[in-house]
């Protein structure tokens, strides 16, 4: 288990929000969708995001739904890349809240794991999320991940036996990605009924954050999720706004009535 | 494009083609790299395989529905008006005369059987020429179980035969519309949907790709192929064993399978794959659909869209064994073109009366080449599985020829 001496930016920078007892927040944009979508950020940001996850487009996203699906290829269509993102993001300005960038692992590998995470590091980013890298297959990135200062956060699943679920938290970074169903990334109803269950797992043999996603997708369910984690993902509700072409205003809008519903659930009686 | 790597003498190691190593390596290639939420799923098909495939009652058994359901063994025909035009011995190993007419009712009937021994009530697939979707729906029907089959859009264009018997089986045909809408995106789809469907769905994987177990699972289901070839080479060939072992590759199982019978012999192997989906041949080592092995790939690591004629070769990768036959120099993998594959298909249903699947014709347009520029020598012996019989690609040729 990582301890305050050794944990990273994103590690430290979620705990001590937690620790204030807020509700944590980390919404996705799919990087490259448009022009100047790293405005997307400033208003994630702006809205009171904890962190925020920026999705670098592959062609073949086997664990996204429609959604995202439609995201990836827009961008790719628009001409993005990995070398292409990493300088957009590199010309930011410090935003104040820890980048996380997600992709498949095809695009780690492709020039290495430990050049990849580099040009993370020079690009400002803290964490990463790889889906389709489960703990078994993980060492070849968490190694050279850590000498370039990036976090690896692992992903659990109500699937996970429990065994397997510390293990994924002993090589976890940053936080631990909890997936709330049985299924691919898009938008739902209501929240899965596993996403309770797992999270109580996963904080059995954890204290790292545990942020939970897929399907997150309106306040109320925000609210439900806070009752269980310390915080939500919200990937596809973002993208599907975005791809109707709501602008960064309407996503700070959206994502400030999620901000609103985590807060007033933390100010309840626990 | 060929000789991708020279011929390096074939020194049969011990243990080439035998079990993968610790997690499901083939050399560098393999692996488990499947999403979290699948991970238990695949594991439990590794326990529930490893099981069967030691247990006699099982294998009993799907020996038995191979001989009364598929038709097994397939015969060893040998091609003799067209050996005599090119110079060497060809032998064929007739994978087109099984029932539903390809090589994937090996496999199926394997992974179906296993899937009633895990309690599973679904067959998930994918499909791209619909032989491994047709096969899917008749193993489906004759056991009792559903099947779901992904098909991409264009495909189901240029397969309307078997999207119509899959549907007669009784399947469920699934069209997807994303990216090049042929099998990398139904494979992609079928995953998705397997990840909310493990608990009373099995994933029927239709070559050696995938997350591990699969790729050595489809290969064992395969190796019948080989093992009944090499039994009929060793009656039928003067030398017992042929000089050259020749396959097409898609995925790549109806090669891994032939390939198993003959890794131990001094037979030089071929794996033909189409001029534009050749990942052994051309690709670059990546991640996709749960394994490490080699893909197509753009500049910045994108997978790049494969074209070909033969719908069930229209994949950008390759299973990961290939991919380390290749690296030890004990298979080698050559490229031919859609032209040539369609002037093979037709020259073998004229000189043999033998009408072959655009991907099996691939194998032989390799040979007629190779034959034709000295590479194979005058008088080899050469084994040539035909993987499929070409009903299916008649809508296919008479819009090209
Ligand atoms: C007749 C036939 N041959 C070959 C293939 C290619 O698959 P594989 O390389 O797995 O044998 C297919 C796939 O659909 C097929 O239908």
């Amino acid at each position: 288990m990582t301890n305050a001496l050794t944990a990273g930016a994103v590690e430290r920078h979620l705990r001590a929000r937690r620790d204030t007892g807020r509700g944590l927040l980390m919404p996705y944009v799919t990087a490259g969708i448009t022009p100047g979508w790293t405005d997307y950020l400033r208003a994630f940001a702006a809205a009171g995001a904890d962190a925020i996850e920026v999705g670098l487009p592959f062609s073949d996203p086997t664990l996204d739904g429609v959604t995202i699906q439609q995201a990836s290829q827009a961008a790719l269509d628009r001409g993005a890349s990995t070398r292409r993102i990493l300088t957009d993001l590199s010309g930011l300005p410090d935003l104040g809240v820890p980048l996380v960038v997600s992709t498949y692992y095809n695009l780690v590998l492709h020039d290495g794991p430990r050049a990849f995470c580099e040009a993370l590091g020079r690009a400002g980013v803290a964490g990463l999320i790889v889906p389709d890298l489960p703990v078994h297959e993980a060492d070849e990135l968490t190694d050279v991940a850590a000498e370039a200062g990036i976090e690896p956060a692992l992903l659990a699943s109500p699937s996970t036996p429990q065994e397997r679920l510390a293990e994924i938290a002993r090589h976890s970074r940053g936080f631990v990605y909890a997936v709330s169903v049985m299924g691919t990334t898009g938008e739902r109803a209501a929240l899965a009924a596993s996403a309770a269950e797992l999270t109580e797992r996963i904080r059995r043999v954890t204290d790292l954050p545990v942020l939970l996603g897929f399907g997150i997708s309106t306040p109320d369910q925000a609210r439900e999720a806070r009752r269980h984690a310390d915080g939500v993902v919200v990937g596809a509700a973002v993208m599907r706004r975005v791809l109707d072409g709501a602008g960064p205003d309407e996503l700070r809008s959206f994502l400030m009535t999620l901000r609103q519903a985590l807060d007033q659930e933390c100010d309840r009686p626990r | 494009m060929r000789n991708v790597l020279p011929w390096r003498e074939p020194a049969p190691a011990a243990g080439t083609m035998g079990e993968p190593l610790t997690r499901g390596r083939f050399g560098a290639y393999g692996g488990r790299y499947a999403p979290e939420s699948l991970v238990e799923a695949c594991r439990q098909v590794d326990e529930a395989f490893r099981e069967a495939w030691a247990d006699p009652g099982f294998r009993g058994a799907l020996a038995r529905l191979l001989a009364v359901h598929a038709g097994r063994p397939t015969p060893l025909t040998p091609a003799r008006r067209l050996s005599e035009a090119l110079g060497v011995e060809l032998y064929l190993k007739r994978e087109d005369l099984t029932h539903t007419g390809s090589h994937k009712i090996n496999n199926v009937l394997g992974q179906a059987l296993l899937a009633t021994r895990m309690g599973r009530r679904r067959l998930i697939a994918e499909t791209g020429a619909g032989q491994h979707g047709v096969a899917t729906a008749t193993a489906a029907a004759l056991l009792g179980l559903e099947a779901t089959v992904f098909m991409g859009e264009r495909d189901i264009e240029r397969q309307a035969l078997n999207v119509f018997r899959m549907r007669m089986l009784g399947a469920e045909v699934v069209p997807v519309t994303t990216g090049s809408r042929t099998l990398k995106d139904a494979t992609s789809e079928a995953m998705r949907h397997w990840v909310g469907a493990t608990g009373d769905s099995h994933y029927c994987i239709g070559s050696v790709v995938g997350p591990d177990p699969y790729p050595w699972l489809v290969r064992e289901f395969q190796r019948v192929i080989g093992d009944e070839a090499r039994a009929q080479c060793a009656a039928e060939l003067p030398a017992g064993v042929p000089d050259h072992v020749v396959a097409c590759v898609g995925g790549g199982s109806n090669a891994a399978g032939t390939f198993a019978g003959f890794a131990d012999t001094p037979a030089r192997l071929v794996g033909v794959e189409a001029e534009g989906g050749a990942g052994a041949a051309r690709g670059r080592l990546g991640v996709l659909h749960g394994s490490r092995s080699l893909f197509l790939q753009d500049d910045d690591g994108q997978i790049v869209e494969a074209h070909s004629v033969a719908a069930g070769l229209d994949y950008p990768g390759v299973g990961p064994e290939h991919a380390h036959l290749r690296d030890l120099g004990r298979a080698r993998y050559v490229t031919v073109t859609d032209d040539e594959a369609i002037a093979a298909a037709v020259r073998l249903a004229r000189t043999e009366g033998i009408l072959p699947a655009l991907e099996s014709a691939h194998a032989l347009a390799w040979v007629i080449r190779a034959a034709g520029d000295g590479e194979l020598a005058a008088g080899s012996t050469v084994l040539m599985t035909l993987s499929g019989r070409g009903d299916k690609d008649v809508s296919t040729l008479k819009e090209l020829l």
